[in-house]
Order: structure tokens, then C-alpha cells, then sequence
């Protein structure tokens, strides 16, 4: 058990696998996870602001359940766009409201035409076929070949464990 | 959910200040006593308006490998399908679609050489073409939702 200012190798591994199962809520949570591996407040802290600042964390917050909070229309927008005029359309949809994600994947011809692919969420179908019909129109985009895919059914959804040394199968 | 309920929501979407008392520095922007502000994401977490509070691993920075897939599943075959995916510890989510490619999932492995391996495996397992899609550029990924 070292009480130094940094964590040790071993103890920055234990963190991390106990941040996977996300941050206790308690009034000084990083003061909780030091006592378990051992280490000082301080040294969990840097060390988790350290992570957050080099991008193994996109940010330390919150995942929402879209369908609790009642945004059931979840659907994934897909776009066939010249490959010259992808790069400006798809950082232009990623800028609107509503657009969670936004990829370049490839085309795989005959079976799949589509290029550019955005996530949406909304209350519902019609709300959200409306919307996209709109934004495409606003940015000129509402001729090119496009399909709208709503998910019907969830089968597996996981959390991040991602630590190394986790079995991936 | 009330008007505190969708402020602290969207603060917390931002991200949490990373200091000791994290939510007394919350509690001073919403001028409610900390205790409340914890015990209402406890209830969140519970009654699964959360589906996760803490760190977001950017699963890239971790130097795995991932892809979106699809399938193009026979009616009659979809739960038969979707059960060998679930079996399969490679396969993060996977959706039911309306489009003849009907079934869509994400592949997180380790590393490159293992998307091939387990696209396979589906391949064999389920005798049915895999539509291996993998990111070629990122234009956006979005870290808040509007409530």
C-alpha cells in the first residue's frame, strides 16, 4: 500500500476498472476509490482528471436511457453522397440539432449504396421523418438517394468494459 | 420530470467538476442542497432513466478495433439469429431495423485481426451474408442530448 501522490501502475488499473462500473455517488466519490485500492484522494483525483484530459474520457457525466425519457423514434440516416461532396455534408449534418452521430463507411455495391450515416432520436417517427426531411432540404442534400432505418427492436446493449485484460471472447 | 430534474440533467451532461465535492459545487449552481441532487440520480440510475453515471470511455482511445455490421435475416429466423449474436462476446448492441437489412450490430474486439475472425464465425454460425462496415471518417459524435 503506497499513500504517495501518484498511483502506482497497479492501482491506476484498479481504478480504472472500478470507474467502469461508473462513479459511486456519494459526496467525495474519489475519497470512496482511493480507500479501495488504497491510494490518497488527491492521487485518484489527478489521476482521473489525467484521463479526462487525454481523452481516455470523453468527459466524466451521464448516459441516458432515450427510451425511458420517452425518445422512442430511434433511427439510423442513411445517404448516398458523391464521395467528393461527402466530407462537407457530413460536417454540416453533424453540426444539427438532433444528429448524435455522424460516419463516413463504405459502400459495398450491389448490396449497399449508402456512405453517410447519422443517428437521430426523437418522440416519434413522424416528428423525426419530418425533421430530417427538413434539414435535408435546408442543406440540399433532400435529392440524393437516402432511407431512413428505425430500429423495431433492442437484442443486446452493454455498458464499457473495456479495460485490457477483460475477456473479449 | 420537473424543471430541477431536466437542469441537473442537462449540467450533468456536460460532465461532472472533476473536485473533491463534486456536487456541492452542483448544489451552489442549483441552489438545492447536495444530498437531494444525489439521491435524485441514485433514483435515475435505479428506475433506469440512466443507463450509466461516471466516465465515458472513449473506446477508441483504448485501441480496440470496431465495426457496424448487418444482416439481411429471413423473418421465420430472427430470434434463432439474434440468440447466436447475443452468444457471441464480440457483439456490443444489436438492433432489429425495418429494411431488408434487417439486423445491425456493433463489433468491439481487441484488435483489427479480430473483426475478420468473428465476422466469420457469424458467417458460419448463421450461414447468412455479414455487411462489414467499418468507420472511415468521423464527422460528429455527439456527447449531449437535449431534454
Amino acid at each position: 500500500m503506497t499513500q504517495s501522490t501518484t498511483l502506482a501502475r497497479c492501482q491506476a488499473l484498479q481504478l480504472r476498472r472500478l470507474l467502469e462500473a461508473g462513479l459511486p455517488v456519494a459526496q467525495r466519490p474519489y475519497q470512496l476509490l482511493a480507500a479501495q485500492i488504497g491510494a490518497t484522494e488527491a492521487a485518484v483525483l489527478d489521476q482521473v482528471r489525467h484521463w479526462n484530459s487525454t481523452g481516455l474520457f470523453r468527459r466524466v457525466g451521464l448516459v441516458l436511457n432515450h427510451r425511458a425519457l420517452g425518445f422512442r423514434a430511434n433511427a439510423m440516416l442513411v445517404i448516398d453522397i458523391p464521395d467528393a461532396a461527402v466530407d462537407d455534408a457530413g460536417r454540416l449534418l453533424g453540426l444539427a440539432p438532433g444528429i448524435n452521430l455522424c460516419y463516413q463507411r463504405p459502400r459495398r455495391l450491389p448490396d449497399w449504396p449508402y456512405n453517410l450515416f447519422c443517428m437521430v432520436h426523437g418522440r416519434q417517427r413522424d416528428e423525426v421523418r419530418q425533421r430530417i426531411d427538413a434539414l435535408l432540404r435546408q442543406l440540399g442534400l433532400e435529392a440524393l438517394p437516402h432511407q431512413l432505418l428505425f430500429s423495431t427492436r433492442a437484442f443486446k446493449q452493454r455498458g464499457g468494459r473495456y479495460t485490457p485484460g477483460d475477456r473479449h471472447g | 420530470m420537473d424543471e430541477l430534474g431536466k437542469r441537473l440533467l442537462d449540467l450533468l451532461q456536460h460532465g461532472l467538476p472533476l473536485v473533491p465535492r463534486p456536487w456541492e459545487a452542483i448544489a451552489r449552481q442549483l441552489g438545492v442542497p447536495s444530498r437531494e441532487l444525489r439521491s435524485r440520480v441514485q433514483n435515475w440510475l435505479e428506475d433506469g432513466t440512466l443507463t450509466r453515471f461516471g466516465p465515458m470511455f472513449d473506446i477508441e482511445a483504448l485501441g480496440g478495433a470496431f465495426t457496424l455490421a448487418a444482416l439481411r435475416v429471413p423473418p421465420s429466423r430472427f430470434d434463432e439469429v439474434a440468440a447466436i449474436l447475443t452468444d457471441i462476446p464480440e457483439v456490443a448492441h444489436n438492433y432489429q431495423r425495418d429494411h431488408a437489412w434487417n439486423m445491425w450490430f456493433v463489433l468491439a474486439c481487441t484488435a483489427h485481426s479480430d473483426i475478420a475472425r468473428v465476422i466469420d464465425r457469424i458467417e458460419q454460425r448463421t450461414g447468412l451474408d455479414v455487411l462489414n462496415l467499418p468507420k472511415e471518417q468521423t464527422y460528429h459524435v455527439g456527447l449531449h442530448f437535449s431534454v
